[in-house]
């Protein structure tokens, strides 16, 4: 039978990112259809009509929710090149991580979203400070763990991408967030992210990346 | 003499072998190889996974209970992170997360029945549903717990939609319509149900509320009394009383 492979998902997505890196760490063919969350598609309410989200993946009719949900399956349906390790312990270590980073980045998102729309000075530099405090924690524990190790992207480097989203709209924004000298390890995350073959393809450039964030959170700082 | 120049030539010879080798046989002189050790705590139904995964696989461990307020050493060795049992720790290697745990302990004993299908999109399906009751449904009952008056009613409503997603999203799981389960053959999603509303008597009597009401959710009522008949699950089931006063106390402290 053929292989049928579609991701519904949006361009400024990171959830619906870490999707196409993993399926073309794969060499996984597959039909992208962006989604308009405004007006969703009678195709994604009824493929996922738990969450009503992107991304979900439809393998041969078969949909899948969740993008950790979506990574392992990918992983086990298509077996070269894993993206999660063999060893059952390591495995274990990297589902940990990856919940861990999601986990904070649900944390880290609506302080460094405060600190660029805010109106007052003192609320933005709350933010700020929170969003701060969240990422060294995540820049403390990856740090020990050494993810950077080795040359292609893992579960854990997949899952952590969604980071450069902060970059990306903290300087759109004009607001300094995660700074090199405050983060170096995540910084160095996320130029890996900037330098791989794979991750290139699946993030937009970046004047489009910034011009969203402008116009996604420009508007509301301005009016304050 | 004999003796002494046979362990003398043994040593020498082990000397020889590959690194890993002999950090094995260290390992199994100690007594640590295949040495399964689960931290928990009596009332936690997320401990009480592990422990149901644990006897269906026939797995022996030792276990230690771990007093929350005064934690020990080993626990926050074992799971600096977040502090939190259960943790299991097998072959000195620490594992914490429940849900990591079936998932370490389905790869790891590849021998008895099989906590997670083999099929990756029934695998997909499991772990999907299995996130839903840990994260959405979780936080519904949590600020359910922690209110009251209207904030308590909105908040108890939230959690009966949920539950209704639930019931209809899992309906297809049971194309006979009843649950029904060979042997001790509980799987991811049955363990997390299980742990999750196996003592929902419990938490009827300690709390007065009815979480799960046959005539709302027929479904995972019914699913839940079929696994409660199963003695691995009557096995891990905390001593009543004990749970309802727990869950008292605890609601009592959340609402001050």
């Amino acid at each position: 039978m053929a292989e049928e492979v579609k991701l519904f998902g949006k361009w400024a997505s990171p959830f619906s990112r870490r999707i196409e890196v993993a399926l073309k760490l794969k060499g996984v063919e597959y039909e992208f259809i962006e989604e308009d969350v405004f007006n969703k598609s009678p195709a994604l309410l009824n493929y996922n009509p738990v969450h009503k989200k992107v991304p979900v993946l439809v393998h041969n009719g078969k949909p899948i929710a969740e993008s950790l949900v979506i990574m392992e399956y990918i992983d086990e349906t298509w077996k070269h090149n894993p993206i999660l390790p063999v060893d059952p312990f390591e495995k274990a270590m990297a589902r940990f991580w990856a919940k861990f980073i999601d986990d904070k980045f649900w944390a880290i998102w609506p302080a460094a979203k405060k600190a660029m729309i805010s109106g007052g000075e003192k609320e933005r530099e709350e933010g700020v400070e929170e969003a701060q405090q969240h990422l060294k924690v995540l820049e403390t524990q990856l740090k020990e763990k050494k993810f950077f190790g080795g040359e292609r992207l893992g579960f854990v480097e997949i899952t952590a991408s969604l980071i450069v989203c902060i970059v990306v709209a903290q300087g759109a924004l004009g607001v300094e967030i995660l700074t090199q000298d405050k983060f170096p390890a995540l910084h160095e995350l996320t130029q890996k992210f900037a330098d791989d073959d794979v991750f290139k393809q699946c993030v937009p450039p970046r004047e489009k990346h910034s011009a969203y964030f402008k116009a996604l959170w420009g508007a509301l700082a301005a009016s304050k | 003499m004999f003796l002494s120049v046979f362990f003398f030539l043994t040593g020498k010879l082990r000397e020889m072998l590959p690194l890993h080798i002999n950090q094995k046989l260290r390992k199994k002189e100690m007594g640590e190889e295949n040495k399964v050790t689960l931290y928990g705590m009596w009332a936690s139904p997320f401990v009480r996974r592990v422990k149901i995964a644990l006897k269906i696989k026939g797995i022996p461990y030792e276990y230690v209970e771990e007093d929350l307020r005064n934690k020990s050493q080993f626990l926050l060795q074992y799971n600096p992170v977040h502090k939190k049992v259960p943790v299991l720790v097998h072959n000195g290697n620490p594992i914490a997360e429940s849900l990591i745990i079936l998932e370490y302990i389905n790869e790891t004993w590849k021998n008895g029945p099989k906590i997670l299908p083999e099929d990756p999109f029934e695998r997909a399906k499991v772990r999907f549903w299995a996130d839903f009751l840990q994260q959405q449904f979780l936080d519904s009952l949590r600020s359910a717990t922690k209110s009251s008056g209207e904030a308590h009613e909105k908040a108890m409503k939230d959690v009966f939609e949920k539950l209704t997603v639930f019931e209809e999203g899992t309906e297809g799981f049971f194309p006979n319509g009843t649950p029904h389960f060979e042997g001790e053959n509980l799987g991811f999603l049955d363990i997390v149900l299980c742990s999750l509303f196996g003592s929902h008597k419990v938490g009827e009597e300690a709390l007065a509320m009815k979480i799960i009401d046959p005539e709302r959710h027929p479904l995972i009522h019914s699913w839940v009394t079929a696994m409660n008949e199963l003695p691995v699950v009557k096995e891990t089931l905390p001593p009543h009383d004990k749970m309802v006063s727990f869950i008292q106390s605890l609601r009592g402290n959340s609402l001050d």
